[in-house]
């Protein structure tokens, strides 16, 4: 057992839903320092997987396991970042950056003393998402593709090891979209974090991941994982070549199947 | 583009001035009596003659709408924040506060009567009784519409719900809360007034009931006209403060006038 995040055996429903299970039966494990996608229908309960990791909720039955430990708790190593930005319109984007450090320690405790330090760390967040300057502005003054960037930073501000992201750019257009998988690309090969993107989008997974699971239909499971082997770094025209193409035709099969 | 600017600014007192000229209007062309519905020279003339009854009066309905408003602000706050922190709560409290708020207050003022006597305390209690609710429905609603995702994010670091409370929920809840005292102010001119008319000796509501068992028609309209006037300052000064407090939720073309 070790990787970074597993999921042994979990069931799974909301209270409320008394019979439905949204995931049965779910594992995954996911190592350290690893890119990993998830794929599948909508409503698979790919979304009840992110609150399971970050220990948001707990498994009626299995056990998750994140950074060697039974989670018991919500795990504060996390960083998540969704399809809508949930930027507070009241703080500055630079503000809006801190939050976390607000909340969370050692940065908590430390927040008055090292306050600058802090909105430094944030500005050249800000500059490597192509942000720089930025930070002073109101998020509502900021384009959809600039604040989901923000988003992006308030999730990795407090140096979290696992980053969780629940289709961070569904809401974008094309090319916006196409920037932000390059942005994402460049932050993880920086900081080696474990990264674990819930997605529909095939070629974003395929681009962005190493490996790739496909979930069935509620309720969910891993029903393929895929390990991606194109080589790193991967530019954007790597979507146009044939190798490419083929395992987002194979994954699509799958999630056909699923979908039944 | 200036044109109709100036326009629009100058409108409201266009508006205004132009209800009084039709009202005078009507009153001579029609011949009404005055003690029917008296023009509003009358009316002015009033003012005149009855300036210090008036303005004393008009201080004292002020006041006491003031305090029953603060009062109201201080509680509806609380109840607000409560009703919004926990889900059972919410659940209990409702319907108490739903029965209550539709028992005409007017109804109240006889037992506020009975306990605290004629004058000023029940007027500012039925001032206060009237202007909580849409508080405290305003602050519940603010805390009740917090994104999960955000919830999500803040929950995840291991956030408090205090925290997230502070750092979220009371900030998002101000433009609700500051929306809804322009709708408490207006509300507790009436319940001041209302129970000055029914059991004081003092304030507007008062000085009508007076003028109207004198036949002085035209007084009774200038005292109307003074609570125009008071509930229009008001409103604008709730209005001024919510946009200084909360300018970051006042920003749709909405929101310019």
């Amino acid at each position: 057992m070790s990787a970074f995040v597993t999921l042994d055996g979990v069931d799974h429903a909301y209270a409320g839903a008394a019979s439905a299970l949204a995931v049965e039966g779910l594992s995954i494990a996911v190592e350290q320092g690893e890119f990993a996608a998830v794929v599948g229908p909508s409503g698979c309960g790919k979304s009840t997987l992110m609150k399971l990791a970050t220990g948001l909720q707990f498994p009626r039955s299995g056990s998750v396991t994140v950074a060697g430990q039974k989670v018991s708790a919500p795990v504060k190593i996390a960083g998540m970042a969704f399809q809508a930005p949930t930027l507070l319109p009241w703080r500055t984007t630079l503000e809006n950056l801190l939050l976390p450090l607000e909340i969370v320690e050692p940065y908590r405790s430390a927040m008055r003393r090292r306050k600058a330090e802090f909105a430094e760390r944030a500005e050249k967040l800000l500059a490597s998402v192509g942000l720089g300057g930025q930070g002073n502005k109101f998020p509502w003054e900021l384009s959809g593709g600039m604040q989901q960037r923000a988003s992006l930073c308030r999730a990795l501000i407090h140096q979290p090891q696992l980053l969780m992201l629940d289709e961070p750019f569904g809401a974008l257009d094309a090319f916006t979209r196409e920037e932000l998988w390059c942005v994402i690309r460049d932050l993880q090969a920086a900081s080696r974090i474990t990264v674990i993107l819930v997605t529909h989008d095939l070629r974003e997974a395929v681009f962005l991941a190493d490996r790739v699971f496909v979930m069935s239909s509620r309720p969910g499971r891993i029903v393929v994982e895929r390990k991606i082997d194109l080589p790193r770094p991967r530019d954007l025209e790597v979507t146009f070549t044939p190798a490419f193409t083929d395992i987002v035709h194979e994954l699509r099969g799958h999630i056909v199947k699923a979908r039944q | 583009m200036t044109r109709t600017n100036l326009l629009i600014k100058l409108s409201p007192w266009l508006f205004t001035i132009g209800l009084f000229v039709v009202w005078e209007a009507a009153v001579r062309i029609f011949k009404i009596p005055s003690f029917f519905l008296p023009p509003p020279t009358l009316v002015a003339q009033a003012f005149v003659d009855y300036a210090g009854p008036l303005a004393r009066n008009s201080w004292i309905t002020l006041e006491t709408t003031l305090i029953g408003f603060a009062l109201a602000v201080g509680f509806g706050l609380l109840l607000g924040l409560l009703v919004g922190w926990s889900r059972a709560i919410y659940a209990g409290l409702y319907p108490l506060m739903i029965g209550f708020n539709a028992i005409p207050k007017v109804a109240l003022v006889p037992i506020l009567v009975l306990w605290f006597g004629i004058g000023f305390i029940p007027a500012v209690l039925t001032a206060f009784l009237i202007s909580f609710f849409p508080i405290v429905v305003n602050v519940a609603t603010g805390l009740a519409t917090i994104e999960p995702e955000l919830e999500d994010v803040l929950k995840a670091l291991g956030a408090s719900k205090l925290d997230i409370m502070r750092k979220v929920g009371i900030p998002r809840t101000l433009p609700y809360f500051f929306g809804s005292l322009k709708v408490a102010i207006t509300l507790a001119f009436v319940g001041s007034v209302i129970s000055e008319s029914v059991a004081s000796n003092y304030g507007i509501g008062n000085l009508m009931l007076q003028a109207q068992a004198q036949f002085q028609v035209p007084l009774i309209f200038a005292g109307l006209v003074v609570l125009a006037v008071e509930g229009i300052a008001m409103y604008a000064a709730m209005a001024i403060l919510e946009r200084r407090m909360t300018g970051w939720a006042q920003r749709s073309g909405f929101a310019q006038a």
